[in-house]
């Protein structure tokens, strides 16, 4: 009997355990992810405000600005229908180029703009970055006839 | 023509590895010996002939044989021949060979270093060692061939992506791949095992060795991959979190699992069924993180639709095995028994709870990585999960983890003492604090660095105290040679394993807690500060490498006025790729690394510079390095060199409880 009564203290201790673990990962989850948004879905006023999301699509061809400072840039992203701008104050990634694919994470300001606090490019000088790929299909897709080809 | 011959040898090895897949396993069922014999001699056969692939395909490489499309795409004439032998294994084809390659070195070192097993074990670990390597076989010859011709010859090859154009690169791949197949074998016992119904402590004493190698080398893998990161991408990160690093973290977490886990099984005939589900586990994850990197699933889930034939062999071959696997273990695993029993505060129970943290954290990381591509593959929108989630969840549940790691090795088996547990560690729970405390207040630190501190100084106090406990034992009568002599070189694997997680603790804590970074746009001459270092930005002149050009900066760095080192950062530019590259420039210290890297620059020549100090950084590799060296020490215990089996009883005993110290890992 003794044994016995250990053993169920033991398993329930385990299953509070990880009852516990499971309720507070999945907290942390839930408020930790990231969603993407098209710069369409965010000019049509579907992304949060106060929260971070990740915005991508091309960086528009002549739209990459460099402030006074010398480290905040200002560039476009565009899906090819609509466009953000993105302020980010860092250094770019090797690859990060106009007309190339990019995936910029931060919060939306006031005004529209998006301030990023991280800027993904990925390694590969013909790969285009999942999320750009699909903001720019999704755009094309919303303008139905006007066929284009995938960049 | 040798390309096509490295095809024949990948046809005939997956013919030897097709019959050995079945027939020692039938001989070990039938009871006939000739069949079960049959297993060695394959096994070295199947290695031959994957030495004999891997060979041409390098040659191949070497020669500079363009008319191999594998080659043409990952190499080039320009590159230096050390890279082009690493290239070999850049891609995905050839890194799948070298995959192949180890397995059946690994299948042939059982095979070498198994003669005190029974026959029919033997037989039926190396039948399934088999059977994997015909998955991977059939998915290299039929999917993924590195042989291929082109039609057209090109003048000259793609090149190696730059990134991967580094020392770091030639030596990670093959290290991490020893890891993820080593698990193989452990694998292979478990199935075994459950195969033939023999699931005792010699089982457990088998392939305890084995599972410590892989290990080891699954440690080195991760620490040289993320060595790389730290100083080829050029920002001074070491740990994002990504996809591919988590795909390597966790069979690495259930591995570390799985090491104590056997423990038990060996010391107790305990945990049984546990182990073995621990083993398909990590071997199961192994493969998962193979293909979840090789797949190009992580890149896009569509790159997965784009070659259906590789993304379906992938999913059905993952199937058959943790499918197969686990119906084998559920149908199994209850006829091997159960161990021996123990109490609620003992040497076992200290060693469940290190199981259940590690699994339960191993479950967040596969939620954390495979949640956004399964969103993804159902079209139910894009999510990522970055480092805050992984962060916010794995420190919390390693805590405790770190807590135990000092506790554990106090208590004895069966049943220990609280009471003498904390007269045993007082002491080193005070001067722990005290440290801690006072480097806390004198550094001013955050709470988060001081618990750091604190687990830090905590497992590295308790862990050389227990050491110390061990040689004092007899002392008086023995000479302290003799002592040190008679401690069985597993203990003290895991007392210096469990000192390395002291070192990366502290490491860690250090570097993420008092690092300091600054981003500036400077001109020649202009000086930027951060940690107390002065950054001048000296000079830059051009610099001409074998396949890129680049533009080499001159950075004095000077520390209160005194003359501290100078670094050379580079911008490159990888001419046949047609890529930017940065080359940070990195002085590393004891206590600190300097870290220097090169953004864009302006048409009026101001470049965007990062520089970085970063505290203790050195020890988190060395804690790595600590880490691996106590899973060889473990791993090359004398017992587990004897050629001659003991009979291991595969009863637990009943005896009294052993003595803390008697009772090693």
């Amino acid at each position: 009997m003794k044994a016995r009564h250990k053993r169920l203290t033991l398993v329930l201790l385990g299953l509070s355990g990880l009852a516990l673990a499971a309720w507070f990962v999945l907290s942390a989850f839930q408020k930790n992810l990231v969603f993407f948004f098209t710069p369409s879905q965010i000019m049509s006023g579907a992304a949060p405000v106060q929260r971070s999301f990740r915005v991508g699509g091309m960086v528009e061809k002549g739209s990459l600005k460099r402030l006074p400072d010398g480290i905040t840039y200002r560039f476009v992203v565009t899906d090819l229908a609509q466009k953000v701008t993105v302020q980010y104050k860092g250094l770019l990634p090797d690859l990060f180029k106009e007309g190339k694919g990019v995936v910029a994470q931060g919060k939306l300001g006031p005004d529209r703009s998006f301030v990023a606090d991280e800027v993904l490019a990925k390694h590969d000088e013909n790969y285009m970055p999942p999320e750009a790929a699909y903001a720019i299909k999704q755009a094309d897709a919303g303008k139905a006839p006007a066929t284009r080809e995938q960049p | 023509m040798t390309p096509e011959l490295g095809n024949v040898a990948l046809i005939l090895a997956l013919g030897l590895a097709s019959i050995l897949g079945v027939l020692p396993i039938w001989g070990a069922h039938k009871g006939d010996a000739r069949w079960m014999a049959l297993a060695r001699p394959l096994a070295a056969g199947q290695f031959l002939f994957v030495v004999l692939a891997f060979g041409i395909l390098v040659s191949a490489f070497v020669n500079n044989d363009f008319s191999v499309s594998y080659v043409a795409g990952n190499s080039n004439s320009l590159l230096p021949v050390y890279y082009r032998v690493s290239a070999t294994w850049g891609g995905h084809e050839g890194s799948l060979l070298l995959w192949q390659l180890m397995l059946t070195g690994w299948t042939f070192a059982v095979a070498l270093f198994s003669r005190s097993l029974p026959q029919p074990t033997v037989a039926r670990v190396l039948g399934v060692l088999g059977l994997i390597s015909v998955g991977f076989l059939s998915f290299t010859l039929f999917t993924s061939n590195p042989f291929e011709r082109n039609l057209v010859v090109p003048p000259d090859g793609r090149d190696l992506n730059p990134l991967l154009q580094d020392f770091g690169m030639i030596i990670h791949p093959p290290m991490l791949y020893m890891g993820y197949v080593g698990f193989s074998v452990a694998f292979a016992f478990a199935i075994a095992a459950l195969i033939g119904g023999h699931l005792d402590a010699a089982w457990a004493k088998w392939s305890r060795p084995w599972t410590l190698l892989a290990w080891m080398f699954l440690t080195l893998g991760i620490l040289l991959g993320s060595f790389w990161a730290y100083y080829e991408l050029g920002w001074g990160g070491w740990w994002f979190w990504d996809a591919v690093e988590n795909a390597s973290f966790m069979p690495w977490l259930v591995g570390t699992a799985l090491i104590h886990s056997l423990s038990v099984t060996e010391k107790r005939a305990s945990f049984k069924n546990w182990t073995v589900l621990l083993a398909i586990l990590a071997f199961s994850l192994s493969l998962l993180g193979t293909f979840l990197v090789r797949s190009g699933v992580l890149t896009s889930v569509h790159a997965f639709a784009s070659d259906p034939k590789r993304g379906l062999f992938i999913l059905v071959f993952l199937l058959i095995v943790i499918g197969g696997s686990l119906v084998l273990y559920a149908w199994r695993a209850p006829k091997v028994g159960l161990g021996g029993r123990f109490a609620l505060f003992s040497r076992e129970s200290m060693l469940m709870l290190n199981n259940v943290f590690l699994l339960v954290t191993t479950g967040t990381v596969l939620l954390g990585t495979l949640y956004p591509l399964a969103l993804d593959a159902f079209g139910l929108g894009k999510i990522s999960v970055g480092p805050p989630y992984f962060e916010s969840v794995f420190v919390p549940l390693m805590l405790p983890v770190l807590v135990l790691i000092s506790v554990g090795p106090y208590v004895a088996w069966k049943e220990g003492s609280l009471q003498r547990a904390w007269l045993e560690l007082r002491g080193v729970a005070l001067v722990s604090i005290a440290l801690a405390a006072a480097i806390a207040v004198s550094a001013k630190t955050s709470v988060g660095v001081a618990t750091g501190l604190l687990l830090a100084a905590w497992i590295i106090l308790g862990s050389v105290q227990h050491l110390a406990q061990r040689l004092k034992a007899g002392a008086g009568r023995t000479p302290f040679v003799q002592r040190w002599r008679a401690v069985p070189r597993a203990f003290f694997g895991m007392v210096v394993a469990h000192v390395g997680i002291g070192v990366f603790v502290l490491g860690v804590t250090l570097v993420k807690g008092l690092d300091h970074a600054q981003d500036a746009s400077m001109k020649e001459g202009d000086t930027v500060s951060a940690g107390g270092y002065a950054f001048q930005f000296k000079s830059l002149e051009k610099h001409k490498g074998p396949n890129y050009i680049a533009g080499r900066a001159t950075f004095e760095v000077s520390r209160g006025g005194q003359h501290v080192v100078t670094l050379y950062p580079e911008k490159r530019f990888y001419v046949v790729q047609r890529v930017p590259m940065t080359e940070a420039a990195i002085d590393r210290g004891l206590t600190r690394d300097l870290y220097v890297s090169m953004g864009e620059a302006t048409p009026d020549g101001a470049w965007g510079v990062r520089v970085q100090v970063k505290p203790f950084m050195g020890w988190v590799w060395t804690g790595c390095l600590v880490m691996a060296l106590g899973g060889l020490l473990a791993a090359t215990d004398r017992r587990y060199r004897q050629r001659a089996a003991q009979p291991v009883p595969s009863k637990p005993h009943h005896t009294a409880p052993l003595r803390p110290s008697q009772a090693l890992s």
